[in-house]
C-alpha cells in the first residue's frame, strides 16, 4: 500500500468520487487551472473538464448558493473555501439556507463544503481560524475533522454521498505533515464514529485534527511516567459519538479534552455537560480543558506557539488530573 | 417563438389574477379573526407581475418566488389550500406546519424552490439551478423575484454576477415595488432604473410595466426563451406598487397619498378587466362564471384549512437530518459518459483572448505587443502607466533577498506621464 499525505487523501477521494458518479462536481475559487491554493484539486480539471470543475468569482455566498441549488437536481457538488476563514462571508447562506433547508420544507442538501482550517502555519487571524463550532451549533449542518490520511479520504467519500450538507475541515498544518499507508481503492470512513486511537487505564483525552497528534504525543510522554491516558479522536463534530466518550469515561473515570478551537463554546464544554448528565458518578475527579485561548488566532510566532495548544500543556493538564 | 396568446389563456391569466387578489382578500379577514399565526404580506397590486412572469415559464422550469409571489405558486400549480394551510401553521400544510407564508416548495413536480426571509439568497441559489439543469441536460430555465430593496444585498451581486460569468439560463426578476418596508426607492439605490444594473454585470435587461400583465408575460417569455437558447442570464425590471404597508401591523403611513391614488388608477386588474372588454375576449356572463369558480374553490379550501389539526407537538424534533427518507437521483437527458474521461478531459490552460491592457496607452518599441482585442480603442486618458512591480517567479515580497534588491535599487525616475496625441 502507497505512503500518502492528508492532502493526497483528499485529492484521491475526489478522483475516486468523481470518477463514481458524474453528479459529483467541483466549485469554488482557483480550484481549476490553478487546482486550488493548497494544490488539493490539482488535476481533477485536466481529467473532469471545466463543467465538472467549476472556478468562480471570488464569491463565497454564491459558490455555497449555487451548490445548494445544484444539489436540488441531484448533483453532490463539493464546494472549496480558499481558507475556512471565508466561511464567513456566507455565513447565511450555510446557516439559514442548507442547514435549514430539510427542517423546512424537506429538500435535502447533499453538499459537501471543505476547506483548509486551523492553525501553526503562521498565518494570522485570518487564515487559521478554527469556526468548527458556529456549524456544530447550527442544527442540519454535520460537521467531520479528520485527523489522519486514511480517514481523510475515508470521511471525505462518505461526506459526499451523504444527503445532509456536511462540513469537512482539513487541518493544514497536517496537510503535508503526516503520510500513512491508505488503501488506493474504494472504502468509507463513517460520520459519526470516534476512534480511539490509543488504549489507557488512567485517563481519557478526548481531542480532534491536529490536537488529536499533540495529545497522541502528550501520552507517549505520559506513558514514560506511568501514566496510560487512552486518547479519543473524536472525527466528526457532529453529530457526536457519545457512546465512545461516555465507554471511555467510564473506564478511566477521568476526561481532559484538548481542542485547538477557542475555550467558550468550544466542544470541550459541550463534552463536559454531556459526561456530566450521563457519567457523573464514574468522575473521580475535575473535567480538565486544555484550548486555545479566547482571542483571535496572531501572527508572530512566539505568539501562536503561546495560543495553541501543546504536548507540554496537554501533559501538564493530564498530570494534574492524575493527582485525583 | 411567439408570445400571443390564446383567448382560452387571456381568461387564465384573468383567472389567476382574481384568484391571487380573493384568496389574499379571505387571508386579511383571516388575519383579523387571528387565524393567522404569523405575519401576513400583501401583493395587492403587484399580482401582474407574479403572474405574468410566471407564466412564462414550462413545467420543467424551475423558479423560487419571494413571499409577495403568492400569484407565482397559483400559476406553477400550488393550490390556494397550501397558501391557507402554511399561513394558518397547519399539519395539512407543505411543511407541516414548520414554516409559514409562502415558504415552501415542490422540488419532484412543480420545481419550486422554497424562499427564505434572507432577500437575495435565492439568486445564487437558483444560478445553481440553472447550471444543474444545463449540466443534466434538461434545457431548464431557473427564475426567481427580487425587490427594490433585495438588489442591495451582497447576495444578489454574487449570484448575479456567478450566473453572468457562467451565462447561466437564469430570469431574475427584479421587482420594483418602490418601497423597502419603510425606504423609498430613491434612498436605496442612486440609479433611475434598476435594470440599468446590468451593463455591469454585460448582461441583457428589460423594462416592464409591471401591472400590464401582457407586457410582464410577453416580456418574461422573450427572455425565458433568450435564456433557453443560451443567451442568459436576463434580468428584468418590472415597475409595479406594493398597496399596503411591508406586512399587515404596518398602516404605510410615509407613502405619500397621491402615489397611492397614482397606483390606484393603474391597478393591474382593473386594467385587464378594460383590456379583455376592450379586445372582446370575454363578456359579463364568462366573467362571473370565472367569478363564481375562484370563490367555490376559495370556500373549499379554506373550509379545509379550518378544519385541518395543528401539527402534534413531537414533530418540532423530527426531519433536521435526510437520514434516508429521500431519494436522491439526478435526471440525466444526455449521456453520463459525457463527463467523464476521456470526454471530459481537457488541457488545463487559460484561453487569454487579449492581454487586458489599457487600451489608449501607446505601447513603447521594448514592450511585446499586445493581441488584437475586437474592442474599439479607449478615450485618451491623463491616466499615468502604474509603474512595475517586478515579482520574481517563485519568490514573494516575503523573500529577504527580494527586500534585499529594492532596497539595493537606485531611486526609481519620477514617471513621467504619457498623453496620447490625436
Amino acid at each position: 500500500m502507497p505512503e500518502i499525505t492528508l492532502l493526497e487523501a483528499i485529492r484521491q477521494a475526489l478522483f475516486e468520487e468523481m470518477e463514481r458518479d458524474p453528479a459529483v462536481v467541483a466549485i469554488g475559487e482557483d480550484i481549476g487551472v490553478y487546482g486550488g491554493a493548497f494544490k488539493v484539486t490539482e488535476g481533477l480539471l485536466a481529467k473532469y473538464g471545466p463543467e465538472r470543475v467549476i472556478d468562480t468569482p471570488i464569491s463565497e455566498t454564491a459558490i455555497v448558493g449555487a451548490a445548494c441549488g445544484m444539489s436540488y437536481l441531484g448533483l453532490r457538488p463539493v464546494a472549496e473555501m480558499q481558507f475556512i476563514d471565508f466561511i464567513a462571508c456566507c455565513f447565511n447562506q450555510v446557516t439559514n439556507f442548507a442547514a435549514k433547508s430539510h427542517y423546512r420544507w424537506g429538500a435535502p442538501v447533499p453538499m459537501v463544503l471543505r476547506g483548509p482550517s486551523g492553525g501553526g502555519v503562521h498565518g494570522g487571524p485570518f487564515h487559521s481560524a478554527s469556526p468548527e463550532m458556529l456549524f456544530v451549533h447550527t442544527p442540519g449542518l454535520k460537521v467531520v475533522y479528520p485527523s489522519t490520511a486514511y480517514d481523510a479520504k475515508g470521511l471525505l467519500k462518505s461526506a459526499i454521498r451523504d444527503n445532509n450538507p456536511v462540513l469537512f475541515f482539513e487541518h493544514k498544518f497536517l496537510y503535508r505533515r503526516i503520510k500513512e499507508e491508505v488503501p488506493a481503492d474504494d472504502f468509507t470512513v463513517p460520520i459519526g464514529k470516534a476512534a480511539v486511537r490509543r488504549a489507557g487505564r488512567d485517563l481519557t483525552i478526548v481531542s480532534y485534527a491536529a490536537t488529536a497528534h499533540t495529545s497522541l504525543d502528550a501520552a507517549a510522554m505520559l506513558s514514560n511516567e506511568g501514566i496510560e491516558a487512552e486518547v479519543i479522536d473524536l472525527r466528526t463534530l457532529m453529530p457526536l459519538d457519545r457512546d465512545t466518550i461516555l465507554a471511555s469515561v467510564k473506564k478511566t473515570n477521568k476526561l481532559l479534552i484538548a481542542h485547538e478551537d477557542t475555550r467558550t463554546g468550544g466542544i470541550a464544554g459541550e463534552i463536559a455537560a454531556i459526561v456530566c448528565e450521563s457519567a457523573f458518578e464514574d468522575l473521580d475527579g475535575p473535567i480538565a480543558r486544555v484550548t486555545a485561548p479566547d482571542t483571535p488566532v496572531p501572527y508572530a510566532p512566539p505568539l501562536e506557539e503561546s495560543y495553541l495548544p501543546s504536548v507540554e500543556k496537554v501533559a501538564a493538564a493530564a498530570r494534574e488530573l492524575a493527582k485525583y | 417563438m411567439t408570445t400571443a396568446l390564446t383567448p382560452e389563456q387571456h381568461l387564465e391569466l384573468y383567472y389567476f389574477m382574481q384568484l391571487n387578489r380573493r384568496l389574499e382578500d379571505r387571508m386579511v379577514r383571516l388575519f383579523r379573526q387571528n387565524k393567522i399565526v404569523g405575519g401576513l404580506y400583501s401583493s395587492l397590486g403587484q399580482e401582474a407581475t407574479s403572474i405574468g412572469t410566471a407564466y412564462a415559464l414550462e413545467p420543467r422550469d424551475w423558479m423560487a418566488p419571494m413571499i409577495r409571489n403568492i400569484g407565482s405558486l397559483l400559476v406553477k400549480g400550488c393550490k390556494p389550500r397550501d397558501i391557507f394551510t402554511q399561513h394558518m401553521a397547519r399539519y395539512t400544510s407543505p411543511t407541516q406546519g414548520k414554516d409559514g407564508t409562502s415558504h415552501f416548495g415542490d422540488l419532484k413536480v412543480r420545481h419550486i424552490v422554497s424562499p427564505i426571509s434572507m432577500l437575495g439568497d435565492l439568486i445564487p441559489v437558483m444560478t445553481g439551478v440553472a447550471m444543474a439543469g444545463r449540466y443534466l441536460g434538461q434545457k431548464i430555465v431557473a427564475m426567481t423575484w427580487i425587490g427594490d430593496g433585495g438588489s442591495s444585498t451582497g447576495a444578489f451581486h454574487e449570484g448575479l454576477n456567478l450566473a453572468a460569468t457562467q451565462r447561466a439560463p437564469f430570469v431574475l426578476v427584479l421587482e420594483n415595488n418602490q418601497w423597502a418596508y419603510s425606504t423609498p426607492v430613491s434612498r436605496q439605490v442612486p440609479v433611475k432604473n434598476l435594470a440599468d444594473r446590468a451593463l455591469a454585470y454585460g448582461i441583457s435587461s428589460r423594462i416592464v410595466d409591471g401591472n400590464d400583465v401582457i407586457a410582464v408575460y410577453q416580456t418574461a417569455k422573450q427572455a425565458v426563451e433568450e435564456c433557453r437558447a443560451g443567451r442568459g442570464p436576463v434580468l428584468i425590471e418590472a415597475k409595479t406598487m406594493r398597496m399596503k404597508g411591508h406586512a399587515q401591523h404596518d398602516p404605510a403611513d410615509y407613502v405619500p397619498k397621491a402615489m397611492f391614488e397614482y397606483w390606484k388608477a393603474r391597478d393591474p386588474i382593473a386594467r385587464y378587466e378594460a383590456y379583455l372588454n376592450e379586445h372582446n375576449l370575454w363578456d359579463a356572463e364568462k366573467k362571473s362564471e370565472i367569478d363564481a369558480r375562484i370563490e367555490r374553490e376559495l370556500d373549499e379550501d379554506q373550509k379545509f384549512a379550518e378544519e385541518s389539526p395543528m401539527p402534534p407537538p413531537e414533530l418540532a424534533a423530527q426531519g433536521v437530518y435526510c437520514d434516508g427518507c429521500h431519494t436522491i437521483e439526478a435526471e440525466w437527458h444526455r449521456p453520463k459518459k459525457e463527463l467523464l474521461p476521456p470526454a471530459s478531459s481537457v488541457e488545463a490552460i487559460w484561453k487569454v483572448p487579449d492581454f487586458g491592457g489599457f487600451k489608449g496607452a501607446a505601447p513603447s518599441a521594448k514592450q511585446p505587443p499586445a493581441p488584437k482585442a475586437p474592442t474599439k480603442p479607449a478615450a485618451p486618458s491623463d491616466i499615468a502607466e502604474a509603474p512595475p512591480l517586478r515579482v520574481p517567479f517563485g519568490r514573494g515580497p516575503k523573500d529577504r533577498s527580494f527586500e534585499q534588491e529594492q532596497r539595493e535599487k537606485p531611486p526609481a525616475r519620477p514617471h513621467r506621464h504619457k498623453r496620447r496625441r490625436r
